[in-house]
């Protein structure tokens, strides 16, 4: 079972985000659940949401507390107490900022995590060029199945379709597509300067 | 047809395939996505239904119970307050034989106010003379509405389909969506017992004195003897037709070689099947018994599913509510089951858990805690699963220190935002 957890703000489309890629799983013939962290949602307040992704059906109802990935949509929640918690270890770790690893203060973490586990993309500037609309959650998830590999950009980009409409759809794809091709050539000069 | 869905929109576009010709509800978390998406296929013409957005939840019931009345199918979801707010009319539909189909998404009762997940709403309308069917998966809590009306409408008598707010409503998963004839060659076209019709004038909810009014509760409590036969036919009827088992009374898990039995209601199975396998794994012999439906409380099936040898131990009831001054409602019904009847494992030790009250967890570590320590005999008779202790006596001491110790909800926050 593959678990991610989503940290953003009210507003940010967090759950909208972690239906998405249960979709994604969906029509690669797995199974997934998705849902939110059950909170009285307020814009801007911290929210959570999850995901988990299996070849058999997930019967479990509890939240996720030990992630292999964690999505986080907004860099502002990076200091907050608890964020990495129970992130397994070489757990998978992207970041909304178009700064890099080290101008965001992640050197210690970046130095004991694995390398090309820990990336930033930025997922808010895509959205904007894209979608017009600084709402990253698409190009998250783009940039999480180029870093992870669990779901395809095709079925990503099918389960964009099926959920938005027209030129939402369409600035979605888009910006994920973007964000893929971002972190696929992170990830290639991060291995290749490894 | 398999679909990634939110449980609300399966369960929304289940309903909808039942063909209601009344839609009637106010919003309340958690229940409020099924109802908007329903008003949203009726605004769109997908479903020729009338919605009413009423005032109250107790204009919901009301609306529920004039449109049934009329003869016409009805439909209405609620949660926590809402469904204490409508407790008299829900009362009034079972007592007049008025076959409404209401989803229960599945929410705590304040004070302290808090809008996530246990099973005290539906438990204090156990007594209602409705039917309560709780689901455990998203597929099973659309299987169950078609279930619902079917047994609605056949017995005459309302009926509860719970599912649990946040874990199941607004939960993303996997639903095998039946097609629209499926459901049509399964759910025949209303016919009610009894409507109101101008040119054969009938009075429903007549005044019933002392000389009648048992004999009329007697036959509510007939009509529940009946269900206990009808559900299980209608679960193989469903089985029949869409080609997968769901409803019915109770189900089992690995109970075949069981010495210790967790006895669960709704969404928690899920986790407690998982931790069942892992205490397996360890050589423990546990198993769960998932009641689906509550009431009627299914007490020969319970008793026939754990025999009679004396293989079975324990059996441990992990309850979503607290009855308090009392312990336990599943509880309380399953020593009955027990004291009574023929067979059933009367020497078993019977513990009560309360567990995942107003949204807590419950988590498979603290389950796997449990029921080890359950299995060696060191589990009490009652017990809360994840009790903070040191925060009841925190208040504790301040009301022994002081008589004005102040509001102790607020008190307890407090000392949780000290102890961060």
């Amino acid at each position: 079972m593959f678990q991610v957890r989503f940290h953003g703000r009210g507003g940010q489309g967090v759950v909208t985000a972690a239906e998405l890629l249960a979709s994604a799983a969906f029509r690669e013939d797995r199974y997934a659940q998705a849902f939110p962290s059950f909170g009285s949602e307020r814009m801007g307040a911290p929210v959570m949401s999850f995901c988990r992704i299996d070849g058999k059906p997930i019967r479990t109802r509890e939240p996720v507390s030990e992630p292999d990935a964690l999505l986080i949509q907004d860099p502002t929640l990076l200091h907050q107490a608890g964020i990495v918690e129970g992130l397994r270890p070489d757990g998978y770790v992207l970041v909304n900022s178009a700064r890099g690893v080290k101008d965001l203060g992640l050197d210690d973490f970046a130095a004991q995590h694995r390398t090309g586990r820990l990336l930033t993309v930025p997922a808010t500037n895509l959205a904007l060029t894209h979608l017009g609309r600084p709402l990253p959650g698409a190009p998250m998830l783009g940039g999480f199945a180029a870093l992870t590999q669990t779901v395809s950009l095709d079925a990503l980009l099918a389960a964009i379709t099926e959920r938005f409409t027209g030129k939402v759809a369409a600035g979605n794809a888009a910006a994920a597509q973007a964000a893929f091709d971002f972190v696929t050539d992170e990830l290639e000069a991060v291995t290749h300067h490894a | 047809m398999l679909k990634q869905i939110e449980g609300s929109r399966a369960v929304a576009e289940a309903v909808a395939m039942c063909r209601p010709r009344v839609i009637c509800a106010y919003p309340i978390t958690p229940q409020t996505h099924i109802v908007e998406a329903l008003g949203a296929m009726v605004k769109k013409g997908e479903l020729n239904a009338e919605f009413l957005n009423v005032e109250s939840e107790f204009a919901a019931m009301s609306v529920a119970i004039g449109a049934e009345a009329a003869g016409a199918r009805a439909y209405t979801a609620t949660a926590s307050q809402g469904l204490l707010y409508m407790s008299e009319a829900v009362y009034n539909a079972a007592g007049l034989g008025l076959p409404v189909v209401m989803t229960v998404a599945n929410r705590a009762i304040g004070a302290p106010i808090n809008i996530w997940n246990d099973h005290s709403d539906a438990m204090s309308q156990r007594d209602a003379g409705w039917i309560q069917l709780y689901a455990e998966t998203n597929q099973e809590a659309a299987d169950l509405h078609i279930q619902a009306f079917r047994i609605a409408e056949e017995l005459s008598n309302p009926v509860m389909v719970c599912m649990d707010g946040f874990l199941l409503t607004h939960a993303s998963e996997r639903v095998d969506l039946p097609e629209q004839d499926q459901v049509d060659a399964f759910l025949p076209p209303y016919v009610p017992r009894q409507v109101l019709d101008p040119d054969d004038p009938v009075s429903i909810g007549a005044m019933v004195g002392p000389e009648a009014f048992t004999e009329v509760r007697y036959l509510g409590y007939e009509r529940m003897r009946q269900a206990l036969e009808l559900i299980p036919a209608v679960e193989a009827d469903f089985g029949a037709q869409f080609g997968r088992g769901s409803g019915g009374l109770l189900k089992l898990y690995r109970t075949d070689d069981a010495d210790l039995i967790v006895v669960a209601l709704g969404s928690v199975l899920g986790t407690v099947k998982d931790a069942i396998d892992e205490l397996r794994g360890d050589g423990m012999r546990v198993g769960a018994l998932g009641i689906t439906t509550f009431r009627p409380f299914p007490a020969q099936a319970v008793r026939d599913a754990l025999g009679d040898d004396d293989r079975l131990r324990r059996l441990v009831v992990l309850e979503r509510s607290l009855a308090p001054g009392s312990g336990g409602v599943v509880t309380a019904d399953l020593r009955a089951a027990l004291a009574t009847g023929d067979g059933g494992p009367r020497d078993a030790i019977v513990s009560t858990v309360i567990a995942g009250l107003g949204g807590r967890p419950v988590t498979r570590d603290s389950l796997r805690r449990m029921l080890t320590s359950a299995a060696r005999g060191a589990l009490p008779a009652f017990s809360f699963l994840d009790l903070d202790m040191g925060l009841v006596e925190g208040e504790l001491t301040r009301i022994r220190a002081a008589r004005r110790s102040g509001p102790t909800a607020e008190n307890i926050l407090r000392d949780l935002v000290g102890r961060a």
